[in-house]
């Protein structure tokens, strides 16, 4: 046994013997607002149950990891975001970082596919194929995937408010390499509520937007049981501005609200929660990252047992997705940034990600570029070969200070996520703007603190160099709008005009009667009607959104 | 400079052009220049180059800044100034136009060649954005 006393009493004479040093070091507040102490030991965990609380991998709560052996069985997805251009362009990298060592694909859309826009809109003008692949119809999509068998890979998808129609098309896609729908596996993020926090890409308002979701989590758990119906993410909140304790509450609590939204359509919990799924992001303090998510992990876990009942444990799993954080990337001295990232993506790894994306050094430019992407598919090969992290579950589990900075995340999560149902659940925090204050101010104190040098960042107000880091960045080609537009037109004059006429009168009806949607979303998908055609029925029946601003 | 001039708050409209949501930076930019004790405006996201040149003229402001992550500056800009002219607004001359984002440094320089004022990139404080603004809104001759 451990003599708790004998320690203390060691310690007081450790602090008395180096007081003088000790003082001299001052206090240091992590960004999160936690006190971080000099020195932690066993007195501080003294009261943690390791059974109850940290537990065993694979077992409740999770702590330690969503699976028994974790990466010893199994590596993380290497699953790089990308899109840009046609089709054609997308296709091609997506070849590329196959060959790469790249296991899993991860979609980038161009944001007029994510507004529900067809490249030939007033507002797609400037956007096409810009930050995404340009995606209108079905046709696009076959075009994306051509070559690549759906049934050997895992698809994520960054599509929310036309999630619906990608969906479909993914799987009509699917359907044509023979593989049917229970063989396809990926994820879709059709997370809409932080649509209206931070990122944008909202169209309808969130109640029919709500209704959206739920369909597609409904649709999935009744015809594809390998797919993530939802990855709820908290990656853009954090890329807003807001801190780690933050993130994962402001996350959960959407999930809460998503849980509620679909259980309340008379879904068993356990029939859909197996294939929800998170998104998070991984900044520069390792140990922070590495709390934040065995943290959310324990709370989603205790989330799904005690609030809503579920009994099988695959509910209670918190399996997530890490993108490197993009806001850590500098234009200064840009190839510093691959520091940088190494160290977040180990801190996704020492947090038991399931899956990992790794920003490229070049992006406070413009999206990478070949040989940056490599780079960052290296990275992640480095961590996982040649680091030997991945020798043994959770490496960092029983350190003094991550287990009690694991019960500080935890704790703090907890006490907003309590603040936003007696706010009456995240919804209604949403439309209040409280997460939206929450975020900018955080964002604003980050920034103050940065220019006033607390926070240092190397080459931007330190370290800082004269010369230049010359890089070559990617250009997306200026002909992309117009090749696009062709092929858009070309689908419209080919395809059955009647049946595109008689699907989005289905879609219509569906719409208006409260039905889900998603089969008529299919029949007008499988006919080429358009992201534009399917969004401008559901813009007249549900409405459009108009953001609330605050600064 | 008349009294008017003088005395009044410098005016400026921060804007987000095209369907980038992306607006930590805009926000950001926004507060630093309050606090510097300007007076201004955030139009929200998702804005036209129309849109964004109505409100500034509503408004009266001073400058223009534009901020753009998603890498439609090249066509979105571009726009921006030519409704600019259309409506007697010319940067440098009558109001000062800034751009922010993620902006390649050759794009930067082509946006400058449009008539941009001064692209401020990531990193940049906003203290420094506020002493461009405060040295150069001086050299505007408004009202022409």
């Amino acid at each position: 046994m451990v003599d708790y006393e004998k320690i203390a009493e060691e310690l007081k004479n450790w602090e008395t013997k180096n007081a003088k040093d000790i003082q001299k070091v001052g206090e240091y507040i992590n960004r999160s607002g936690i006190p971080i102490k000099l020195l932690y030991t066993p007195l501080d965990i003294k009261d943690v149950d390791y059974l109850g609380s940290i537990g065993f991998p694979g077992e409740y709560p999770f702590t330690r990891g969503v699976y028994p052996t974790m990466y010893r069985g199994r590596l993380w997805t290497v699953r790089q975001y990308a899109g840009f251009g046609t089709a054609e362009d997308t296709n091609k990298r997506y070849k590329y970082l196959i060959s790469q060592g790249q296991t899993g694909l991860s979609v980038a859309f161009h944001l007029p596919t994510q507004c529900g826009y067809d490249s030939d809109h007033p507002m797609a003008y400037a956007e096409v194929g810009k930050v995404g692949v340009a995606i209108d119809s079905l046709k696009d999509m076959e075009i994306l995937f051509e070559g690549i068998e759906l049934e050997k890979i895992t698809t994520s998808m960054t599509i929310n408010s036309t999630c619906p129609q990608v969906l479909a098309m993914y799987f009509c896609v699917a359907a044509m390499q023979n593989v049917p729908n229970d063989k396809v596996g990926g994820t879709v993020q059709n997370d809409i509520l932080k649509e209206y926090v931070a990122r944008g890409t909202y169209i309808y308002p969130p109640e029919p937007s709500m209704r959206l979701v739920g369909d597609v989590i409904e649709w999935c758990y009744q015809n594809a049981p390998r797919f993530n119906s939802i990855s709820i993410s908290g990656y853009h909140m954090r890329e807003a501005g807001c801190t780690a304790v933050q993130e994962i509450a402001f996350t959960l609590a959407n999930g809460i609200a998503y849980v509620d939204h679909v259980t309340k359509r008379g879904i068993p919990v356990d029939k859909f929660a197996p294939r929800l799924s998170f998104f998070f992001a991984a900044q520069r303090d390792l140990f922070e990252e590495v709390a934040k998510f065995r943290a959310a992990r324990r709370l989603w876990a205790k989330i799904m047992k005690e609030r809503f009942g579920a009994k099988d444990p695959r509910s209670m799993l918190l399996r997530f997705h890490v993108q490197t954080a993009g806001v850590t990337l500098t234009a200064q001295q840009p190839y510093v940034n691959l520091m940088r990232n190494t160290i977040e993506a180990l801190a996704a790894v020492l947090g038991g990600a399931q899956s990992l994306h790794v920003n490229s050094f070049d992006e406070a430019y413009a999206v990478p570029t070949e040989f940056a992407v490599t780079l960052s598919v290296r990275t992640q090969q480095i961590i996982a070969y040649e680091s030997k992290v991945t020798a043994t579950v959770d490496p960092l589990a029983g350190s003094y200070y991550v287990e009690w900075l694991t019960e500080q995340i935890e704790e703090k999560a907890m006490e907003y996520i309590h603040k936003i149902d007696e706010m009456g659940g995240a919804p209604v925090a949403i439309e209040k703007g409280f997460y939206q204050k929450e975020i900018a101010d955080a964002a604003y104190k980050y920034q103050k603190d940065v220019e006033s040098k607390k926070e240092i960042i190397i080459g931007v107000n330190e370290f800082v160099t004269e010369e230049e880091m010359p890089i070559t960045t990617l250009k997306v080609d200026p002909e992309v709008r117009k090749r696009q537009i062709e092929r858009l037109n070309k689908v419209k004059k080919e395809r059955d005009n009647k049946k595109v006429e008689e699907a989005l009168n289905k879609l219509r009806k569906a719409a208006e009667k409260g039905e889900n949607i998603m089969p008529a979303t299919f029949e007008a998908i499988k006919n080429y009607a358009t992201i534009g055609e399917t969004s401008n029925i559901l813009r007249e029946v549900f409405g459009e959104y108009k953001a609330l601003t605050i600064v | 400079m008349s009294l008017e001039l003088q005395q009044r708050k410098i005016r400026v409209l921060i804007a987000k052009p095209g369907l980038d949501g992306h607006d930590r930076g805009a926000k950001v930019v926004a507060r630093g220049l309050r606090d510097a004790g300007m007076e201004v405006i955030y139009t929200g996201i998702r804005q036209t180059p129309e849109q964004i040149v109505q409100t500034a003229i509503q408004e009266d402001v001073d400058v223009i800044g534009l901020s753009i992550l998603s890498g439609a500056h090249d066509t979105l800009i571009p726009q921006v100034v030519e409704k600019m002219r259309e409506n007697g607004l010319e940067p440098g001359k009558n109001v000062l136009l800034l751009v922010g984002g993620i902006i390649p440094k050759e794009d930067a320089e082509e946006l400058k060649k449009v008539g941009v004022n001064e692209v401020f990139g990531p990193g940049t404080p906003t203290i420094e954005i506020a002493r461009y603004i405060e040295e150069n809104v001086k050299k505007l001759k408004k009202g022409v």
